[in-house]
């Protein structure tokens, strides 16, 4: 894992709070995993609540798979149950907080990640209803497609998953909000200037820079 | 044979019975839940023209990704094929008609059949891509769209253990869509790791009631080898 990424997950570990009930999206929130704490029950759209990251040395259970397929383990209070009633926790919004990947996310909170028209559309998962109906959804991506392009945008241009369903997104160049006003910049990443930040960013932001955070 | 005991059958027998051009779910999230040992079976006998309605594609080379490979299958309804880039290639190439569900809305509409129902009213992708499909209606003052449920000819389930009346029970990750698909095929046709005699099963753990099954076969645990990843980054 690259030291940006490990930047992003040791940011948005602290957006998870005692009690909570949390999802990981797969790819790099996937990596959210190891970073939480104990006080917090982890959904897995497969069936299970109360995923535990499998010790190295513990036994591979071959029935015990979160959604990514990897082998995990379970903590006591966990709980086992079928597609729809994963899916119930979901859509009534038992599940407190979502972090998912982005192909592209802009300043409406539209996100866009499942499908890249004739290149990539291996289907959709649970992301749709997990974007639509988890009440804080915060997105960790970089901030840049690997070409150097924002993927921070004025109005997605991919097919979006959901409309209007980000509340935060983590890149390791900062952490923003999407407000009704368009996106705030909430924390900057230490030694970057805000204007280095607005040039990698199509999106407009809105700064405070008496209140902003470094990270 | 007719009766509670008749359920009990061989695999040759049990498959035998699905024909070409069958509408058919499979279980499984996955390798965990997935009835690999009846897939082999339904590989062998030959049926082709099949349309599955299955969460995923498995991976290349195994499960129902070998009915793929070997060109059995006509059309997949599914959630995600993310993991097998040959059912990916094969609808890539139009060989595989591919109809893709949001994954909660995939186990909806296959309880909503389980249930008896037509269908459900909904407001999951509402304003997105999957809406072009559906038919929406205004309820309450709200947009809804509506979602037909999906019912099969046959269901292929793996369970854990079982009792010879075909009451279910499954284990951890491998229950998510087999209790549903259970109930939603008109017959459902269930593998089990073990199969005791009625009494056996605790009856407030039973997942799915013998009433939903058709025919149990029997299969060893090494009939789910090849889902068995040994080598865990």
């Amino acid at each position: 894992m690259s030291p940006d990424q490990q930047r992003i997950l040791a940011r948005a570990a602290r957006e998870v709070l005692p009690g909570h009930v949390v999802n990981l999206g797969i790819g790099l929130p996937t990596g959210l995993f190891s970073h939480l704490g104990g006080d917090v029950l982890v959904h897995s759209e497969n069936g299970v609540l109360g995923c535990s990251p499998r010790a190295d040395d513990e036994t591979l259970d071959y029935d015990l798979i979160d959604a990514g397929g990897a082998y995990i383990g379970i903590r006591p209070g966990a709980s086992f149950f079928d597609s729809c009633v994963s899916f119930a926790m979901v859509r009534r919004g038992r599940v407190d907080i979502t972090f998912m990947g982005a192909f592209e996310v802009d300043e409406h909170g539209n996100l866009a990640n499942w499908k890249i028209p004739g290149k990539f559309s291996p289907g959709i998962g649970g992301a749709m209803e997990l974007a639509q109906k988890v009440p804080r959804l915060v997105v960790l991506c970089s901030h840049n497609d690997k070409h150097g392009n924002p993927k921070i945008l004025h109005r997605c241009r991919l097919p979006v998953t959901a409309p209007r369903c980000v509340s935060r997104i983590i890149s390791e160049k900062a952490v923003m909000d999407v407000t009704p006003d368009g996106l705030k910049l909430i924390d900057i990443a230490e030694g970057l200037t805000v204007s280095a930040l607005r040039a990698a960013t199509e999106a407009p932001l809105l700064v405070d820079e008496t209140r902003l955070g470094r990270f | 044979m007719t009766g509670l005991i008749s359920k009990f059958q061989s695999i040759e027998e049990a498959v035998g019975c699905i024909p070409d051009g069958a509408t058919i779910m499979v279980g499984g999230f996955g390798s965990p839940g997935t009835p690999f040992a009846l897939i082999e079976e339904l590989l062998a006998q030959g049926q082709k023209g099949l349309t599955l309605i299955k969460n995923d594609a498995n991976e290349s080379g195994i499960g129902i990704g070998r009915l793929i490979e070997a060109g059995r299958v006509a059309r997949l309804i599914t959630s995600h094929i993310g993991l097998n880039r040959i059912a990916i290639e094969e609808m890539n190439a139009g060989r595989l008609r591919v109809e893709i569900h949001p994954q909660g809305l995939l186990a909806e509409k296959i309880r909503c059949a389980g249930a008896g129902h037509y269908g459900f009213l909904t407001d999951i992708g509402l304003e997105t891509e999957i809406a072009a499909h559906r038919r929406e209606i205004q309820c309450e003052g709200r947009t809804w769209a509506i979602e037909p449920a999906l019912y099969a000819d046959f269901a292929l389930v793996h369970a854990d253990r079982a009792d010879r009346y075909g009451n279910l029970v499954y284990r951890a990750t491998a229950c998510n869509f087999n209790p549903l698909m259970a109930m939603a095929a008109n017959e459902t046709i269930a593998q089990s790791y073990r199969v005791d005699e009625p009494g056996s099963l605790d009856p407030e753990a039973i997942h799915t009631p013998c009433a939903f099954v058709s025919a149990l076969v029997q299969v060893p645990v090494e009939s789910s080898e090849q889902g068995r990843r040994k080598h865990v980054s």
